[in-house]
């Protein structure tokens, strides 16, 4: 049921919406996150981003399927770019669609917090003053215990 | 015979992203010890184990993971997707 993609080429966010939207069906609740390479007052000058190809894809399957069976959803979709993008540039987003909006929220948060630190991502920085490995944050391994 | 992968900065410790090594170790804790004794870029990739982590045939797994049949295993820092 999840839609899942991972690329490197840019997406665009209206007519991922519009294509997700036509395409549930018993939804009355869409929720979208999309997450921007930040320019960190200016002094980023890119991100890349490397992934395990295979895994990736299967890892967020997974995450979409549990997320499926904790709630009640009309639909869910992912897309993930890889590669190098710039300041301001679309780096995923995660859609959900339910019944009710109360699933589709919880549904949003609970793919977004494991795709943080369950799905094989990981992000290097290019600035001025040099390149470097972004660490994961024990903010991210705590959000997954409230699910 | 396995697959190991490296990703991010143990990839670029390591020096290459894929490599294929002769090995009969059990477990990936074993097979990490073999690795270590080869070079010292792999005993400078493999020095802080609890920054490390480790997936078998693409899922997620532990050091003492048993790599019997086991035909991929792949090393990586905590991941930051998102």
């Amino acid at each position: 049921m999840a839609d899942i993609r991972v690329q490197a080429g840019p997406f665009d966010l209206g007519r991922e919406m519009d294509r997700f939207e036509a395409a549930v069906s018993g939804a009355g609740a869409v929720v979208s996150f999309t997450g921007l390479v930040r320019d960190e007052g200016g002094r980023l000058e890119a991100m890349e981003i490397e992934h395990y190809p295979g895994m990736t894809e299967r890892a967020v399957a997974a995450i979409a399927a549990e997320a499926e069976r904790r709630w009640r959803l009309a639909g869910c979709l992912v897309v993930h770019r890889h590669g190098r993008l710039g300041p301001g540039e679309r780096i995923m987003m995660v859609a959900t669609a339910a019944p009710h909006r109360a699933d589709a929220f919880a549904a949003a948060e609970f793919l977004m917090d494991y795709l943080k630190s369950r799905a094989p991502f990981w992000k290097k920085e290019h600035g001025a003053s040099g390149k470097a490995w972004v660490a994961a944050r024990d903010a991210d391994e705590d959000a997954l215990r409230r699910w | 015979m396995i697959d190991v992968l490296y990703f991010a900065w143990v990839r670029e410790r390591i020096g290459v992203p894929k490599e294929r090594v002769e090995t009969e170790a059990p477990t990936v804790a074993a097979l990490v010890e073999e690795l270590r004794a080869r070079e010292e870029r792999y005993a400078m990739a493999f020095a802080d184990l609890a920054a490390i982590r480790v997936a078998v045939d693409q899922e997620l797994a532990g050091f003492d993971a048993p790599l019997a049949g086991a035909r991929e295993v792949a090393f990586f820092p905590p991941m930051t997707g998102g």
